[in-house]
């Protein structure tokens, strides 16, 4: 069998490409992992003890930015496939880079976030809500660089000239990951951001 | 279904997917309705406040979901799979809520 024909699931009993399947319930269990990190938050968002509330710390325009910067690295994700797929290399290159870009500096963005919560007094052990807080965002802000690592590798790999148009499959895999990363955030965005929060 | 049939069935699915100007449409109605969820920051809706978040959120994933992730075009065997993570975690975290009394304690 052609390693083309494995890609796009020809030679399948379900005619689906197992890598695709396996990513999908892939990102199918991390909604467990997620979900456990999402609740734990809600359930412990009132206990701050002596530290601040979340109300009082949380910088509601600049998390919009990064979540505007996000939403739209999901876009250029998709034009990067979209590009391999037609077989323009120079372009799909072009729009892998900007991917990886704006999800660095999501990653600058939550960066300066959480030294600024360090510096008004909000540790990881502060309180059940900073560690549910720093648990839940820390683990989606390590999925988006595990992303970034796996887009470079693309792009790496694109200039070496492995990455060619029988290959979009990959690129599309890896989209997967990285929209699913970004769904999350919109989770994550309403339920820790926009739906108020206490305040001390 | 045989395994003919499946393969002509994901063949049919897998090369439908939309132009790019299709994926800027979806990328600017998503940027919309982001704008929307940050105005209810400022503008004060009342009672509606959450459940307005909440379609908005859900018709965000949705949006995501079925263009970017082209579930609306790939087999409805991906879509199965994942719903049932994101079903299965749903309901094991409502259960879990509701065991710590979070809907009546907050």
């Amino acid at each position: 069998m052609s390693e083309a024909a494995t890609d796009h699931g020809h030679g399948t009993t379900t005619g689906l490409s197992h890598n695709k399947l396996a990513m999908w319930v892939f990102l199918g269990s991390e909604c467990l992992l997620f979900g456990a990190l999402i609740s734990t938050y809600l359930l412990y968002r009132n206990k701050f003890a002596d530290g601040p509330a979340p109300g009082d710390i949380f910088d509601i325009p600049f998390t919009s930015v990064s979540s505007f910067v996000l939403l739209m690295s999901s876009l250029t994700m998709v034009l990067a496939l979209s590009a391999l797929q037609r077989g323009d290399i120079r372009n799909n290159r072009i729009w892998l880079l900007t991917t990886a870009l704006l999800g660095a500096l999501f990653i600058g963005g939550q960066v300066y976030e959480f030294t600024t919560f360090l510096r008004e007094g909000l540790g990881y052990t502060t309180s059940p809500f900073s560690s549910a807080f720093f648990s839940l965002t820390g683990f989606h802000g390590i999925h988006v660089s595990l992303g970034i690592v796996m887009l470079m590798s693309l792009l790496i790999s694109s200039l070496r000239g492995n990455l060619k148009k029988e290959n979009a499959e990959t690129v599309e895999i890896v989209g997967l990951y990285w929209h699913f990363v970004d769904v999350v955030w919109i989770f994550i965005f309403t339920v820790i951001y926009l739906v108020p929060s206490p305040t001390t | 279904m045989s395994a003919d049939t499946a393969a002509e069935h994901a063949e049919d699915h897998a090369h439908e997917h939309p132009s790019d100007g299709k994926y800027i449409q979806i990328a600017i109605i998503l940027g919309v309705i982001t704008a929307a969820e940050v105005a209810t920051y400022f503008v004060d809706i009342g009672a509606a406040l959450i459940p307005t978040l909440m379609i908005m959120m859900v018709v965000k994933f949705f949006f995501v979901a079925a263009w970017f992730m082209h579930l609306r075009f790939d087999s409805s065997m991906f879509t199965t799979f994942f719903v049932s993570g994101l079903v299965l975690a749903t309901l094991v975290y409502i259960l879990f809520l509701t065991l710590f009394e979070f809907w009546t304690k907050g």
